[in-house]
């Protein structure tokens, strides 16, 4: 790729444009982590072929001086996460939007000839929407991507994340552009302070006045940090972001620093994403090249840098202070506040640190205006939010909504309603949503119309966090999924402040009892207890957070609860513990192959005589349900 | 600077003398390391983790020796080795088995994957890693594919909405090419 030497944006998007519109068509196939995983690269590589052998050209990358209209030209490229991680491999085929999912390396050949040669569309590889049973053409027609408002994900499964031409041809870097050259420090910030943005990450705190105040710090040297360092386990809205639009955020990031006067930004990004880490290093090196980046930003006599610094595993570095400590080379504990960032941050400097999807909104905020950003969402949550969508539900993925938005909408209609546990659509089945990870809480059927936004969420005990939104159906046990969380967050406590460290492991302890049969009245009090003062007295977001799931479940579902300590019964079953087991005598015809196969003599009973368990010795381990071939033992799942 | 280089070569001259041409070569790639990153203390976090990449675990004479070639006391660099998950003092597998343990996972039976694999190859919560140096198995937090929960990673292959029989089937598939390795070897 040649570079592009003097950065002319309007220029590289004319000359993208003229080139695309010698493409015959556009094949996009999807390369996210998800689509990756179930073989999106061996169809990228099939495809390619099938087209070859098809005598058409095919280009992966639009070359720009190409004028050879005697062949018919493919542009196949692979793109970011497209957000219907259920349906994977997808591939999207433009002008028309047909939408493929589930392909395999096997339909290339079809998918060329029919498609891509005679324009018909085959039929068996389109979405079948599962209450209707309909075929969905595109992404115009699936109610997963109709019912939604994709601004911040906008481009992300469009353009080439690993080609910076496109981004430009998409009116990438015109915001950047203008913020060097057009608007002045304070115009920006007040820009985004009339937007209404507010951090994505979890905390909601007005970005427009963060900037402002690290502005207004005097200091020759400041930074900005992205913040990618997604840990809440069930969301991946951020890698995401970066897997599919890294340019977009790193021109948030450049936005960000025009606006406080800083010349040097970290991506942070977790290990565990190592191909957002590859494509954040490849549009850093890109963007250097084209000129976007680096000394006299467009000729505006500011110079931006940015590294990308990868985590090395701790949960904790989410947090603002301790993310610092990290690029610093130490251990990734958090400081008491103030001082803030904005006042002493990074190598004690003033330092602005945002959320990737906060930093990936402001190009568009600067594009667009904040008028046509905040006529989005509630009074005082404005814009749209990306969720992770998972658990028991038909449609997983990653959606964008504005807020304001009712669960019912995203569970049912983008989500296509809740599964059972063998994936079908269930009727009955809702049970809870926890949103905001392991700090947030649970929201159930009483809450199904509530508007998503800051405000309200927090008035439920819960937060938008950073987005992740896991169903739950009726067969999952409330109570273990509140251990599951304190389960995560006491290994991750950084053992810095004593109510984390010790509260935590005392409110697992706590929830242990409750579910292996050991709890008492006094056991449900104390958790409760335990859980406030760690909420009051930890240093850090993490701690102060950290028992939400609990206080959450336990004014929701304290019925749950009450039955694990008082009857020792878990409602789900889920709790081994707590599992009765027993042989259905109708069905038991006394085989012995239980018996035989226990590993603590727990079952007894003569040949072709019904066998019986003895509770005291019997260990639930699950081996008699297994080697029964008459479904006779009863109790487990 | 010179101290630091100095402290450096008086280490390695101590490790020739024991094993010459193993200690050598194995803090080669360390100094390289440490070169490559100005030796800025700032960046332990990328030495570690290149150290890391060299040798599949932080071996405790290479942790010191990081520490002297910086200029900071070896408990730092051993609180910062300890204190981040990814950082493993102990050798691991020629196979990295991540299950994935996030919500999403977790809801979808994620600690099924693990009773399995633990019973298939004599695993633990406590033992980690076969004793042949071959498996080691890690619940991991969210790996941010929930979209496929439950999920599961081996060293760099992601599978996912993996049940119990293709836990047992990707085992198979490695032994398979490990035997198939070790024929041709021979």
């Amino acid at each position: 790729m040649e570079t592009i030497s003097t950065v002319d944006l309007k220029e590289v998007a004319r000359q993208y444009e003229a080139a695309a519109s010698r493409v015959h068509k556009r094949i996009v196939v999807c390369a996210g982590t998800g689509c990756m995983a179930n073989g999106a690269l061996q169809v990228y590589q099939s495809l390619k072929e099938a087209i070859i052998k098809a005598g058409m050209q095919e280009f992966t990358e639009l070359e720009l001086d190409v004028h050879d209209d005697t062949k018919k030209t493919i542009h196949l490229t692979g793109s970011g996460c497209q957000g219907f991680c259920a349906q994977g491999p997808l591939v999207n085929i433009l002008p028309e939007e047909t939408m493929y999912v589930k392909v395999r390396p096997e339909d290339a050949d079809e998918v060329i000839e029919r498609t891509i040669v005679r324009d018909e569309i085959i039929e068996r590889l389109l979405y079948v929407n599962p209450v209707s049973g309909e075929r969905n053409k595109g992404q115009l027609d699936i109610p997963f991507y109709k019912l939604q408002n994709r601004l911040v994900l906008g481009e992300c499964g469009h353009v080439d994340p690993e080609n910076i031409r496109e981004y430009i041809a998409h009116g990438g870097y015109h915001a950047a552009r203008k913020a060097f050259m057009e608007l002045s420090d304070i115009d920006i910030c007040n820009t985004v302070s009339e937007s209404g943005l507010r951090g994505r990450g979890g905390g909601g705190f007005p970005t427009g006045r963060k900037w402002n105040l690290t502005r207004t710090e005097p200091s020759e040297k400041k930074y900005v940090i992205c913040n990618g360092d997604e840990g809440d386990p069930g969301a991946f809205m951020d890698r995401s972001l970066m897997e599919g639009n890294p340019h977009r955020v790193l021109e948030g990031m450049m936005i960000a620093a025009r606006a406080i006067g800083a010349d040097e930004g970290y991506v942070y990004v977790r290990l565990e994403y190592p191909l957002a880490v590859k494509r954040m290093r490849k549009a850093i090196e890109d963007a250097l090249d084209a000129g976007v980046l680096g000394e006299d930003v467009f000729g505006s006599g500011h110079s931006m840098f940015i590294h990308v610094m990868e985590g090395a595993g701790a949960f904790v570095c989410g947090e603002e202070t301790a993310l610092m400590a990290s690029i610093e080379g130490k251990r990734g504990m958090p400081m008491p506040k103030p001082p803030f960032p904005a006042q002493k941050g990074l190598f004690g400097k003033p330092t602005v640190i945002n959320n990737v999807e906060t930093l990936a909104a402001v190009p568009l905020i600067l594009r667009h205006g904040a008028s046509w950003f905040n006529q989005h969402g509630t009074t005082n949550s404005k814009g749209t939010k990306t969720f992770a969508l998972t658990g028991h539900v038909a449609n997983t993925g990653l959606i964008e909504v504005p807020f304001g938005t009712t669960l019912r909408e995203i569970v049912y209609n983008i989500g296509g309603g809740v599964t059972d546990n063998d994936g079908k659509v269930t009727h009955e089945g809702f049970n809870a949503v926890q949103i905001g990870g392991p700090s947030g809480g649970c929201l159930t059927e009483e809450d199904l119309d509530l508007p998503l936004d800051y405000d309200n969420l927090i008035a439920k005990g819960a937060m938008i966090g950073s987005g992740g939104l896991v169903v739950m159906n009726k067969q999952s046990c409330m109570v273990q999924i509140a251990r599951f969380f304190m389960n995560f967050t006491q290994n991750e406590s950084c053992g810095k402040c004593v109510p984390c460290r010790e509260g935590t492991k005392q409110m697992l302890a706590l929830l242990d009892d409750i579910i292996e049969g050991r709890a008492t009245d006094e056991t449900f009090e104390l958790l409760e207890e335990v859980g406030n003062v760690v909420k009051l007295a930890s240093l850090c977001g993490l701690g102060k957070t950290a028992p939400s799931p609990v206080l959450s479940t336990i004014v929701k579902f304290k019925d749950e609860y009450l039955q694990h300590i008082r009857y020792k019964h878990c409602p789900t079953n889920n709790c081994k513990a707590l599992r009765s087991i027993s042989i259905d005598p109708e069905k038991c015809i006394g085989c012995t192959a239980c018996a035989r196969k226990c590993p603590v003599k727990a079952i007894s009973g003569d040949k072709k005589q019904l066998h019986v368990i003895d509770a005291a010795i019997c260990t639930k381990c699950g081996i008699c349900f297994e080697v029964c071939k008459f479904d006779a033992v009863v109790g487990f799942n | 600077m010179k101290y630091k280089r100095c402290l450096c070569t008086i280490l390695i001259q101590a490790k020739v003398k024991t094993e010459p041409n193993k200690n050598l070569r194995q803090f080669q790639q360390v100094i390289e390391i440490i070169e490559r990153n100005n030796h800025d203390k700032a960046r332990l976090i990328p030495i570690l983790q290149e150290v890391q990449e060299a040798y599949r675990f932080l071996p405790p004479q290479v942790l010191t020796y990081i520490a002297t070639a910086l200029n900071m006391p070896v408990a730092e660099v051993y609180g910062v080795a300890t204190f981040y998950a990814h950082f493993s003092l102990e050798a691991k597998g020629k196979y990295i088995i991540k299950v994935c343990d996030g919500t999403a996972c977790h809801v979808k039976g994620s600690s099924r994957l693990l009773d399995t694999l633990h019973s298939k190859l004599g695993l633990s919560d406590k033992k980690h890693t076969t004793d042949d140096m071959m498996f080691t198995v890690e619940a991991v937090s969210c790996l941010g594919a929930c979209g496929l929960a439950p999920v599961m990673v081996v060293n760099e292959k992601v599978y996912g909405e993996v049940s119990a029989r293709k836990c047992e089937e990707v085992l198979t598939e490695i032994r398979e090419t490990e035997n198939s390795l070790a024929i041709e070897q021979a």
